[in-house]
């Protein structure tokens, strides 16, 4: 058993313990420390039953716990050793847990870690580190969270919205450290979905996958940018594309649309197209108006302002993004593109050198400075 | 060991040799230059000399208390400030003489026509800790 299958073990063991009487911060330490002696022993012998063995385990360091805890509080108080048996845990008690890490009353960064860990089953060293942030901060980040939703109380719970923008933000994070957090978010998604029959999760797995998908390709050497427009497309993952567009088609037919549904749809479309000119823009234009019903942001603009200049021309392209509001990030690179499709090189290369100072990371200024140079030397071919 | 900081600035260090701005480089000046900064930091990190190393947005405000109850004022961005910092990389070294080595490799990456850019980098010592023998 590798690590991802004995992590998918670990929501059931937290949410027994949870259905017991533990409290969830101690619960959760009690399921980790269990986590750990599994990895050490189950290498020299595999139990016959994984899931048992880790929730005996995890209710028996819970015990320890407790127990040392009510000593230092001199009571005394007598727990049962054996945990009951014939429990087996319901898929809605895995569920309640995903809604108790996204619970309203913790911040986006909180409710990230705390869904790593509690139903992840990250350890904290493994999680600092994907986040670039020292053990000790994300430990105090974590033992923080626990305290907030268990001052909180279960009466506020989150909803599939909240869980589904915390494994969004995962994903997002993408790959850094030990840990392949998209990875790992879309493993969670697949476990939510299971869990919970809404068509917007499915419209959340097939955004994921489908991006995922694409990733080798979307970076070369030294971790440099390649543009959708010259991403080697043989090196698509075709199993995960097929896979990621039959579960936005099952979830579609539903005619329950939502924003990741609408954006899993642009990915498939761009996954479909077997080169960047056969890409059906008109169809991506059209999505694009669909996500702006559930999402109305300037980001959203910005991207259909792309679009739109790929399906309708470079001057219709400047005249959406001309509508678009506001000093938003990428707003330079795109009036870049837009200006050297219209032909307007000079004035191209001159944004192409704002969108990089303004880059939001190094890889992204890095390309924009490329685009940049490219431009100035076709400009002038003597130096 | 000695911790020191180097630090690159956007504008405020007096001007370097090769001053041309990097979207005025060929690509294979682009080019060569990323990879110059990156074998740099990876090389640093194989001698066990690297500490951190980070880019900063040109972006900044000033902040300031403002008294009890009131929101924090900020102030800028400032288009004239004559100081800003674009990076900074923290390294360990056995030696001010090391340090200084260091950063003049560094200030040698390539820039416009593959020429070394002679860029002025500023080196701070860090305040460190008080040695367990101070005498």
């Amino acid at each position: 058993m590798d690590d991802v299958e004995l992590r998918a073990l670990v929501p059931r063991a937290l949410s027994v313990l949870v259905r017991r009487g533990a409290d969830f911060a101690t619960a959760e330490d009690a399921v980790q420390e269990a986590l750990v002696r599994a990895l050490s022993t189950w290498e020299l012998e595999r139990p016959s039953d994984p899931q048992g063995w880790l929730i005996t385990a995890a209710w028996r360091a819970f015990l320890d716990m407790a127990r040392s805890d009510t000593a230092r509080r001199a009571r005394e108080v007598r727990y049962d050793t054996e945990p009951p048996t014939g429990v087996t845990p319901s898929t809605d008690d895995t569920l309640h847990l995903y809604f108790l890490c996204a619970h309203p009353d913790l911040t986006s960064s909180s409710a990230v870690a705390l869904t790593l860990r509690a139903v992840g089953g990250l350890t904290t060293q493994q999680i600092a580190r994907a986040y670039l942030v020292p053990e000790s901060t994300m430990a105090q980040r974590i033992s923080r969270a626990k305290r907030t939703v268990a001052q909180a109380g279960l009466d506020c719970l989150g909803d599939a919205r909240t869980v589904m923008r915390v494994l969004y933000l995962v994903f997002n994070e993408g790959y850094s450290g030990d840990v392949d957090l998209a990875a790992e978010a879309i493993r969670l998604t697949r476990q939510l979905q299971a869990l919970a029959d809404v068509p917007e999760i499915n419209g959340l797995l097939a955004l994921m996958l489908l991006h995922h998908a694409r990733r080798r390709s979307r970076t070369g050497a030294d971790d440099r940018i390649v543009p959708l427009a010259e991403q080697d497309r043989t090196q698509w993952d075709t199993d995960l594309i097929a896979e990621g567009i039959a579960i936005l088609h099952a979830a579609l037919a539903r005619d329950q649309l939502g924003e990741y549904q609408a954006q899993a749809a642009i990915a498939a479309l761009h996954a479909d197209a077997p080169r960047f000119e056969e890409t059906d823009w008109v169809q991506i234009v059209e999505w694009y108006d669909e996500l702006l019903r559930f999402a109305d942001t300037p980001i959203v603009r910005l991207n259909r302002a792309v679009a739109v200049g790929e399906a309708d021309g470079a001057p219709a392209g400047l005249a959406a993004l001309a509508e678009v509001d506001g000093d938003i990030p990428r707003r330079e690179a795109v009036a870049a593109y837009l200006h050297e499709k219209n032909g307007e090189l000079e004035l191209a290369a001159r944004l192409y050198a704002d969108a990089a100072r303004n880059a939001p990371n190094l890889a992204e200024r890095d390309h924009q400075t490329r685009q940049a140079a490219r431009l100035n030397q076709q400009l002038r071919p003597d130096r | 060991m000695a911790k020191y900081l180097l630090l690159k600035h956007y504008q405020g260090a007096p001007a370097a040799v090769n001053d041309v701005p990097m979207d005025k480089w060929t690509p294979d000046e682009v080019e060569a230059h990323i990879k110059f900064m990156n074998d740099f930091a990876t090389r640093l990190e194989d001698t066990g000399e690297f500490i951190d190393g980070q880019a900063l947005s040109p972006d900044g405000v000033w902040v300031r208390y403002d008294g009890e109850g009131r929101p924090p004022v900020t102030d800028g961005p400032f288009a004239e400030t004559k100081d800003l910092i674009a990076g900074w990389m923290v390294i360990d070294v056995d030696s001010y003489e090391r340090a200084i080595e260091l950063a003049g490799e560094l200030s040698a990456a390539p820039g416009a026509g593959g020429k070394p850019i002679h860029e002025w980098l500023e080196l701070r010592p860090f305040l460190a800790a008080p040695p367990t023998v101070a005498e």
